[in-house]
């Protein structure tokens, strides 16, 4: 996937910058003490405050102030030990109080950057403007009754981290990239599940297109799209839809979009001239939110090891490539698995076996990481079967895959099934004796100089052996044998 | 009568069993009853919650409870939530709206043993110095002119509770100021009242108008009567992100200290030559009182002052137009169905909003809109703090300051009707404070020569209520202020 669109005319680049909204971990929300929790029955999770009846009056709430400044610090950002909190206004029906609170003018977190890696094992760095708290919206159910809209509040004044990143993004595959990253280290700090099925994580795309060496042109954003894929294909499609309206002479207008996933275009949702008039003030029932230095320190300190610095770890430490490492800390359970595999193991088979057979065996099952049937105590006892020499390393798949079956652990596997290797030189001895005994024809083909041959008579004493032939002691007594 | 006695009195004939809660409840229910038909003050009577309040309280104080306001009949602006209890903000929009919830300034009087008589009319959402936007009619001031039954206005916002308690329909009553609607109708009633400072008492449960302005305070016929009540209204309350985190002083004890030595100033730009001879020569005798009782006149200046009222219909109005966003017929109050939400948005809104409220939310919607919002919001916040900085530059150099509470007595319903700057400008010695956050309380000075009331204002630093509770009880010992409104309790009709 390139950056540049071939058109009629020559070569364009695309300019994408993405704003992401990340609901925020926390039992209650912004401003109300209302549980957060999904799924709930509607209107079960409302508060006198989220559904702004008169005299009511927000309270922050100190919980979500944290996870929006660890999520700052863990974006390497800076954090405005000053900021505000201010009213957009404008009506809707599953807006209650006909402003949403957000901070327009001053965020809690400045400046900070995400480093993305891409497929031919790049990386490139990418700018986080900004990231600010505000409250979500209700939501409104237009498709319940013939002529009514239903609303519900459960979602109302839940606070979102709203994620600002530069206009640095120049490809889909980059804006991809990026969208799994904030995903990653949200997740690794806890302060957004990161679950976009689910709506905790959508993203807003603004999307325009440039000649090589141009200042950027008029963008356009399409809203509200809920999935990378997605995101990948609005921004292709957008892109294609601009360079298409300036290659027949247009002009792209300044609008806010849609994207149609079934379709696969965007579509305009209101243009400039429609765009509400927010009339953004300072909320007067809020005080400025003033940070304490401690209490940052604080959450700087107790913020976990993040994916980059875990990459670097598993490179350094453990000798993995940055590929490999790259893969293992893309989930933070996965990347605690492989360290409770590696752990006075050897690094680059547990990686190995982790990413190989005990991936494709999550993905055959349908199992997480989490409720996989072979623990990570267990599969480190495989490596260290194989590492004594009890198995080899075609028997231990074969334990594996009864691990996985049957949740047993591989020692017992391997003494019920009695595949513990054979290291007996008098019973190799006789194996291999059977099998020159059994291909005189190949045998003469070898001694007449088909050196090839070698291995099929390795693969045929182990065949002889059910497998349980030490690879080792098997080779010797062939190589001894043959050249006698 | 009962209804005769002040709120301290009262509180001491229910301790010495003089008279149960119940006779001391009744008696102003009865006045309500007489009087309300005329003057309007109560948009909603709680006769049987009122009666069953002052049954507890008898109750109580038979047990030897001892609870600041045990037994004592108040009335209740009608901006405050009362749990169960219809709460309409003066406004048809909220004509059905009956709160699940007590805002925590009269949680705060139940918790000391408040009885509430009802609901007290108001201008509508308080936007109003005359209680001539109230949707539940207007107000009659129970002053009339000497030799003039014509009927006056209270004054407002909180020109119900005003009224109320100068016709002796109720011992007190909770009012709230946003730019000088508990100073404005207390002057022009009759009576004490006092806007105490911004965070003093939580705005939780108060129907908001302008939030960085609105602050709930007492209005009762003697000062002390406003101390003891601030007393129970007042304390910090988690649930108001804006209230203040102090201890509540004794107000009451406040009362009985001597301004001597206390430096009263008086700011030169409160002059005007427009100003009524009979409110200028009220002021001088107001200051000549304090100056006898011992206390320092120096004259001071408050430069911004001229630009107060431009500054603050700018900020209120704006504050309010977002505050009332939520009155749009979606989940409470009054739903006028339209076509579409739009529609429906702009039949409830047009419907359920009078025309003041309509003015200032489109004021409000102007200086907040793209394009305008740096030369008016933004201007308008910066000579605010102008306006603060003249207040702390003054109080450098005195204690409290004086000045008139409104620029004329009360006038007639009906008049200032079509001209709406003339209306605002009622507020003009009121609103500074309210931009400053600061206190000021209007006590009642004298008559003018038509025989209506007049209030003089006493200003205070941020959270020195004790000052002007002070001051202002000296100003009542000195002036004696004993007339009787005509339309009161015990007068035949």
């Amino acid at each position: 996937m390139s950056g540049v669109i071939e058109g009629r005319d020559g070569p364009w680049e695309m300019v994408i910058g993405l704003e992401v909204h990340a609901q925020v971990i926390s039992r209650s929300k912004l401003f109300s003490g209302s549980a957060t929790e999904f799924g709930a029955e509607p209107n079960t999770q409302v508060s006198l405050v989220d559904a702004a009846f008169p005299g009511m009056l927000p309270v922050i709430n100190g919980e979500c102030v944290a996870q929006a400044v660890r999520t700052g610090l863990g974006l390497d950002a800076h954090i405005n030990m000053v900021s505000r909190f201010d009213r957009k206004n404008y009506f809707y029906a599953d807006l209650p109080a006909g402003y949403q609170i957000s901070q327009y003018a001053h965020p809690v977190v400045g400046g900070g950057s995400i480093e993305i890696e891409l497929a031919d094992g790049s990386t490139k760095r990418i700018g986080v403007t900004r990231l600010h708290l505000e409250q979500d919206a209700g939501k409104s159910l237009h498709d319940q009754h013939p002529s009514k809209s239903f609303i519900d509040l459960n979602r109302s004044g839940i606070a979102l981290m709203e994620i600002v990143s530069e206009p640095d993004l120049r490809t889909a595959e980059e804006a991809g990239a990026y969208l799994r990253k904030l995903r990653t280290i949200l997740r690794y700090l806890g302060t957004c599940d990161g679950n976009m099925e689910e709506g905790s994580m959508r993203a807003d795309v603004n999307v325009s297109v440039r000649r090589h060496g141009e200042p950027f042109r008029t963008r356009c954003e399409v809203k509200n799209v809920n999935s990378v894929r997605f995101v990948m294909q609005a921004i292709e499609a957008e892109a294609a839809r601009q360079v298409e309206v300036w290659e027949s002479g247009g002009t792209v207008e300044q609008e806010t979009r849609l994207f149609d996933p079934a379709r696969g275009v965007t579509r305009s949702m209101r243009s400039k001239e429609d765009a509400h008039d927010y009339r953004y003030f300072p909320d007067p029932d809020l005080l400025p939110l003033v940070l304490d230095e401690g209490w940052v320190a604080g959450l700087r300190a107790g913020l976990p090891e993040l994916p980059d610095a875990k990459r670097a770890r598993f490179v350094a430490e453990h000798g993995l490539s940055a590929y490999d490492a790259a893969v293992l800390v893309a989930d933070q359970e996965t990347a605690a698995f492989f360290e409770t595999v590696a752990a006075g193991r050897d690094a680059k088979l547990a990686a190995n076996w982790i990413m190989g057979d005990f991936f494709a065996a999550l993905n055959r099952t349908g199992c997480s990481i989490g409720d996989s049937p072979v623990s990570a105590g267990a599969l480190g006892q495989l490596l260290d079967l194989l590492a004594d020499r009890t198995i080899n390393g075609r028997i231990a798949k074969e334990v594996f895959e009864a691990m996985v079956d049957t949740g047993e652990s591989p020692a017992g596997i391997v003494e019920s099934r009695g595949l513990r290797q054979v290291t007996d030189t008098g019973a190799i001895d006789g194996a291999v004796d059977r099998v020159l005994a059994a291909h005189p024809d190949k045998l003469a083909e070898y001694r007449g100089g088909k050196d090839k041959l070698f291995g099929f008579f390795v693969g045929q004493v182990m065949k002889a052996m059910a497998g349980k032939g030490n690879p080792a002691l098997v080779n010797e007594a062939l190589r001894q044998r043959l050249s006698a | 009568m009962l209804t005769d006695l002040s709120l301290a009195e009262a509180r001491d004939g229910l301790r010495r069993r003089d008279f149960s809660a119940v006779e001391l409840t009744e008696a102003h229910l009865d006045a309500v009853a007489a009087l309300n038909p005329r003057i309007n003050a109560f948009i909603t009577v709680s006769a049987d919650k009122a009666r069953a309040q002052a049954a507890a309280a008898d109750a109580a104080l038979a047990k030897g409870e001892d609870r600041p306001l045990l037994g004592l009949p108040l009335a209740i602006k009608d901006l405050f939530c009362t749990d169960g209890l219809r709460t309409t903000a003066g406004s048809r929009i909220l004509e059905p709206f009956v709160p699940p919830y007590e805002s925590t300034v009269t949680a705060n009087l139940l918790r000391d043993g408040a009885v509430f008589l009802g609901k007290a009319n108001m201008d509508e959402f308080a936007m109003g110095s005359s209680n001539m936007t109230s949707a539940f009619g207007p107000v009659q001031n129970p002053w009339t002119r000497r030799g003039d039954n014509r009927a006056l206005v209270p004054g407002g916002s909180s020109g119900g509770s005003c009224a109320a308690v100068a016709a002796r329909m109720a011992l007190g009553a909770t009012a709230t100021d946003t730019g000088g609607s508990i100073r404005q109708p207390a002057s022009f009633c009759g009576i004490a009242g006092i806007k105490p400072t911004y965070g003093r008492c939580s705005r939780w449960g108060i129907v908001a108008f302008a939030s960085s302005l609105d602050q709930a305070g007492p209005v009762a016929r003697t000062v002390e009567d406003c101390a003891i009540l601030l007393g129970s209204m007042a304390g910090f309350d988690p649930k108001d992100s804006t209230s203040a985190d102090r201890a509540v002083p004794d107000f009451a004890a406040a009362c009985r200290r001597s301004v001597r030595g206390l430096r009263i100033g008086v700011p030169r730009e409160y002059h005007s030559d427009n100003m009524p001879p009979e409110i200028e020569a009220m002021w001088q005798q107001g200051l000549a009182w304090l100056r006898d009782a011992g206390a320092e006149i120096v004259d001071v200046s408050l430069p911004h002052t001229k630009y107060g009222l431009a500054t603050y219909y700018i900020v209120a109005p704006a504050e309010a137009s977002s505050n009332l966003a939520r009155y749009d017929g979606v989940r409470f109050g009054r739903r006028v169905e339209g076509e579409d939400l739009t529609d429906m948005y702009e039949k409830t809104r047009a419907e359920g909003f009078g025309a003041e409220v309509r003015r200032r939310v489109m004021i409000g919607t102007y200086v907040l809109s793209a394009g305008y919002y740096d030369a008016y919001y933004l201007r308008a916040q910066k000579v605010r703090a102008l306006i603060l900085r003249d207040f702390t530059d003054a109080y450098a150099q005195v204690d409290a300051l004086l000045t008139p509470t409104a620029p004329s007595a009360a006038f007639a319903q009906g008049d200032k009707m079509d001209d709406p700057v003339a209306m605002y400008l009622n507020d003009v010695f009121t609103v500074p404070a309210s931009m400053a956050g600061v206190p000021g309380l209007s006590v009642p000075a004298g008559l003018d020569g038509q025989g209506l009331p007049l209030g003089l204002q006493v200003l205070g630093r941020p959270f020195d209520e004790e000052t002007v509770f002070a001051v202002g009880a000296e100003l009542e010992r000195a002036a004696d202020f004993h007339h009787l409104p005509a339309i009161r309790a015990g007068v035949p009709a």
